[in-house]
């Protein structure tokens, strides 16, 4: 059998600010070329989860990176950062744009890179995910997993989040993958229409694909959302829609 | 954030974390994903004082059912606290400068 082997560890990046912020990388070992994915964490924080899905980005022939977006919040156990975040009304959308960009720029940068990134994030990662692509011209695919609050109503337009992303479909600089639980309330299966009508309207490249018998954060398997059958389909459509687009 | 249903009220009195007691400064409480309740929504209560950083906070995850079961007892005993605290104020009166402290006493 092939020798395997993975670099796995915590760096610090420059985001938003100038500010540091940490960030956890992972990358098979050798010299390269490797495709670059950037993980935005999901509302519950920047834990075990998303550790282990830079992980398997790395097994899978990536290097890898999923960056603090709570990272001005505070510190400690990532349950207490979430907490104190969501007292916060989560992170700024300005601040997650920029820490993101500076997590592709690290990402591009390295000896290893081929130059090829590609976004992911799940839940308000999904939603951050779009947003980011539709703000930047410095990747080449995103993956949006179940992004809650893509839609938002007219009376929804807190600080922090001034527009709804959906309003900022026709900046959209890069192919789309979507992943949907049809069972899901936020997005709702109506949400998630309005989202794919917006792609149409201003041609978009996408794949949206919507799954019965799933609801939202089916992915997590150390939660009751978890579907097995659902979250290994969404997985190998994943490493299809990257696969294609962030290889050179 | 998924669901957006958060409210803060100020809170002052202690909490324990398992760093031990702190005191209060706001109860946060919202329905959205938990962290450790097997369930897809949860009402969890934090209690917390983020001027001591994030790790000063006493949580709860419940299940909206218990949360209603919680609401009530609440209420039940709010109404119950404050008759007690109606007859303390009878019982002290307002003449005697020490007649309150003396019925605080007492009780």
């Amino acid at each position: 059998m092939a020798y395997e082997g993975m670099i796995a560890e915590m760096i610090t990046i420059r985001g938003d600010d100038d500010d540091a912020v940490s960030a956890y990388t992972a990358r098979p070992m050798g010299p390269g070329p490797f495709p670059g994915v950037v993980l935005i964490h999901h509302l519950p924080g920047w834990g075990e989860f998303y550790r282990e899905m830079t992980r398997k980005f790395a097994h899978h022939g990536y290097a890898a990176i999923s960056h603090n977006l709570y990272e001005r919040i505070g510190q400690g156990d990532p349950d207490d950062v979430a907490a104190k975040a969501r007292a916060e009304g989560g992170v700024a959308d300005s601040q997650v744009v920029a820490d993101t960009e500076a997590a592709v720029q690290w990402l591009k940068a390295q000896p290893y890179s081929n130059g090829r990134i590609g976004v992911i994030g799940s839940c308000s990662g999904g939603r951050q995910a779009f947003m980011y692509a539709c703000n930047t011209q410095s990747i080449d695919a995103v993956v949006e997993l179940w992004g809650g609050r893509v839609v938002q109503a007219e009376d929804d337009r807190p600080e922090k989040q001034p527009v709804q992303p959906l309003d900022m479909t026709k900046d959209l600089s890069c192919p789309i993958l979507g992943l949907f639980g049809n069972d899901d309330r936020a997005p709702s299966p109506e949400q998630v229409d309005l989202h794919e009508a917006e792609l149409k309207r201003h041609g978009k490249r996408y794949e949206f694909h919507r799954y019965d018998g799933a609801g939202h954060g089916f992915f997590y398997y150390h939660r009751p959302m978890y579907r097995v059958e659902q979250a290994l389909d969404g997985w190998q459509k994943i490493f299809g829609f990257f696969g294609k687009h962030l290889s050179t | 954030m998924c669901t957006s249903i958060v409210e803060i009220a100020r809170a002052e009195g202690s909490g324990r974390s398992m760093d031990g007691w702190f005191s209060l400064t706001r109860s946060v409480v919202a329905y959205d994903h938990p962290q450790h309740a097997l369930l897809e929504e949860a009402v969890t209560i934090d209690f917390v004082n983020h001027a001591e950083g994030a790790g000063a906070r006493a949580a709860v995850e419940l299940t909206l059912d218990s949360a209603k079961a919680l609401h009530a007892a609440l209420a039940k005993v709010i109404e119950a606290a404050e008759a007690e605290e109606a007859m303390r104020v009878q019982y002290a009166g307002p003449a005697h400068p020490h007649s309150r402290i003396l019925a605080v006493a007492a009780g």
